[in-house]
């Protein structure tokens, strides 16, 4: 038999429905990928390879009787920011200790609905804060692509690192990832892979460990477009447990993918090109554009003027509303405790015992943006600025369809290249942030590899519940772009 | 708007966070270079703009005020650092 990690997701499905193997076979198969590389890549903080193999014999059992979900025995990884019951749940922070849920989040309960099984959890940046998945106290993630004929140590992306490093690896089928200012987006862009973020509510944020509540979005990071669509349809629906949920029909993504992009129009906006941005991602957004043209798109110049306040706006809005989520870690509930000399005391050593550095930074801007005679100046001016940003975007779509744009402003990067710089280390996320500011699904594939052989996205940028443009396009880029390098 | 070494004090008092006498500069400096950066949103004309609050305009959903979860004492506890009695277990904060 071939090595079952050679299939990817779709290919997966055929062979479990053909009767080629069982999916008891294929998630050892992963157990045994996940064991030779993890040592090294650091993406997995928990195996779960007894759950992994009793949830697949389980699906065996339901396939011979055919009870086949949309995702019948395909083993999947999850960022450890979704919470899983029973199994320990970090957000790959110290603050949370051995905590382990007693409940399980919306999106995890869709995929185990549909048959998944569950490998194991993901490293991340800490409370997914950061780009490059430092931040984790559990160590970073290390990147399986290499620079040509070097062996320093890159960055996977952050902050769902783990994600993107799984899936690129081949340590899993695919990963379940979450994206508050360009955490799936990034990522996939550094590790060849694909990686959406849907429109804000599509996927339930119930048993997600919040960030920014306005912002945070759950997707898949995936090996394909293909099944990206797959995966994704099985993680959005309504749900009542979260009330900013949307009570709009699932569209068929995968349907949407033949629609192609005949009459088309995709707007390219100027203001997506930023000082010290190399030749070679400009080239790929021209070779992008040309590959659209020759698939029958009209191209149209757009302007979205408030491009560069979206980054400054995002560090009023998305730490303000960090300063309020985190503040529940006070270690009376759950997680861990640090006694102090009384209530306070125990309070500010167990969060400053618990947290690190770029989360209390975090904390520390919310807390002054939001404190007394700040909040109109920076608070409230921020939400007014994305609201011209969502504009930006309102206009942009009386002349075109979709927006395409590069994912990144770079290629993976080495570790600790940018951690002595937040903001050098913030610009990662210029292209991705406004999606999330105005809430809109964007997605980031695979399109060439760099002078260095490392690989570069290009992200599809859709309107509101558009997902199935943003399909039909991406599935075009994908078969133009031919994108097969590995690690 | 400047941070200072007392502002830093300040906030992280009022965040919970504990932090070191000899790391309050550096933090003060570090917020004021993000502080200065966010300062570019003066910029922008924002006469007449109604701040954004959610992404997607929909009416937040009303709910029936019912019980619809309960009888579960021992797996709110579970995660709990110290408990007894059904109870947490807190530091004394009443005198």
């Amino acid at each position: 038999m071939t090595n079952l990690t050679e299939l990817n997701l779709h290919q997966a499905l055929s062979g479990l429905a053909a009767g080629d193997f069982t999916s008891t076979e294929l998630t050892q198969s992963y157990l045994n990928s996940i064991e030779a590389q993890n040592t090294n890549l650091n993406a997995y903080l928990v195996v779960t390879g007894d759950k992994a193999l009793e949830m697949a014999r389980a699906s065996d059992a339901r396939r011979a009787v055919g009870n086949v979900g949309a995702l019948e025995g395909i083993p999947l990884g999850i960022k450890d920011l979704f919470c899983t019951k029973g199994v320990r749940t970090t957000a790959a922070s110290k603050i949370l200790g051995e905590f382990a849920p007693e409940y399980e989040s919306s999106v995890t309960t869709n995929l185990w609905r549909d048959g998944a099984v569950m490998l194991g959890k993901l490293n991340l940046d800490e409370f997914a804060m950061g780009s490059s998945n430092e931040t984790s106290a559990f160590g970073n993630v290390v990147n399986p692509w290499k620079r040509k004929g070097s062996n320093v140590a890159l960055t996977p992306g952050g902050s769902s690192g783990g994600s993107a490093a799984a899936v690129a690896a081949h340590m899993c089928l695919g990963a379940t990832a979450t994206d508050t200012g360009g955490s799936i987006r990034q990522p996939a862009a550094f590790t060849g892979t694909v990686g959406i973020k849907p429109t804000y509510g599509r996927c339930s944020r119930y048993g997600i460990v919040a960030f920014a509540s306005s912002l945070d979005q759950a997707g898949p990071i995936a090996r394909n477009v293909k099944d990206s669509a797959i995966m994704l349809q099985s993680m959005m629906g309504h749900d009542v447990k979260d009330s900013t949920s949307l009570n709009v029909a699932v569209p068929d993504l995968v349907a949407a993918m033949a629609n192609g992009v005949k009459g088309m129009k995709i707007g390219i906006p100027k203001e997506y090109r930023v000082d010290g941005m190399p030749e070679e991602i400009e080239s790929l957004w021209q070779q992008g554009i040309a590959w659209l043209k020759g698939a029958g798109a009209e191209i149209v110049d757009i302007s979205l003027p408030h491009t560069k306040y979206a980054l400054p706006a995002y560090y009023i809005v998305a730490p303000a509303e960090a300063s309020s989520n985190l503040a529940r870690y006070d270690g009376m509930r759950f997680g861990a405790r640090v006694d102090g000399n009384d209530l306070t005391d125990t309070y500010e050593k167990t969060r400053a015992t618990g947290f690190g550095e770029e989360v209390k930074r975090r904390i520390l801007i919310g807390t002054y943006v939001l404190s007394a005679g700040y909040y109109d100046a920076y608070y409230l001016r921020a939400q007014k600025v994305r609201a011209r940003i969502l504009e930006d975007f309102t206009n942009a779509w009386t002349k075109c369809d979709a927006i395409l744009t590069p994912t990144a402003p770079s290629a993976a990067f080495g570790l600790g290249e940018k951690s002595d710089d937040p903001i050098k280390m913030y610009l990662n996320d210029v292209f991705t942030v406004t999606a999330n500011l105005a809430g809109l699904p964007a997605i980031s594939i695979p399109a060439a590899l760099d002078v260095d052989g490392l690989p570069l996205g290009l992200q599809i940028i859709g309107k509101a519940l558009d997902e199935e443009t943003i399909y039909s396009v991406a599935s075009v880029m994908e078969q133009a772009a031919n994108f097969s390098a590995r690690p | 708007m400047s941070v200072d070494d007392a502002t830093v004090r300040k906030i992280a008092r009022l965040a919970r966070i504990e932090i070191h006498e000899d790391k309050v500069t550096k933090m003060a400096n570090e917020l004021n270079g993000i502080l200065n950066w966010i300062e570019m949103l003066n910029e922008v004309d924002v006469n007449g703009v109604e701040p954004m609050a959610s992404a997607v305009a929909i009416a937040l959903p009303m709910r029936d005020d019912a019980v619809t979860d309960g009888n579960i004492q021992s797996s709110i506890l579970k995660n709990a650092p110290k408990a007894d009695s059904g109870f947490f277990v807190v530091p004394k904060s009443v005198e």
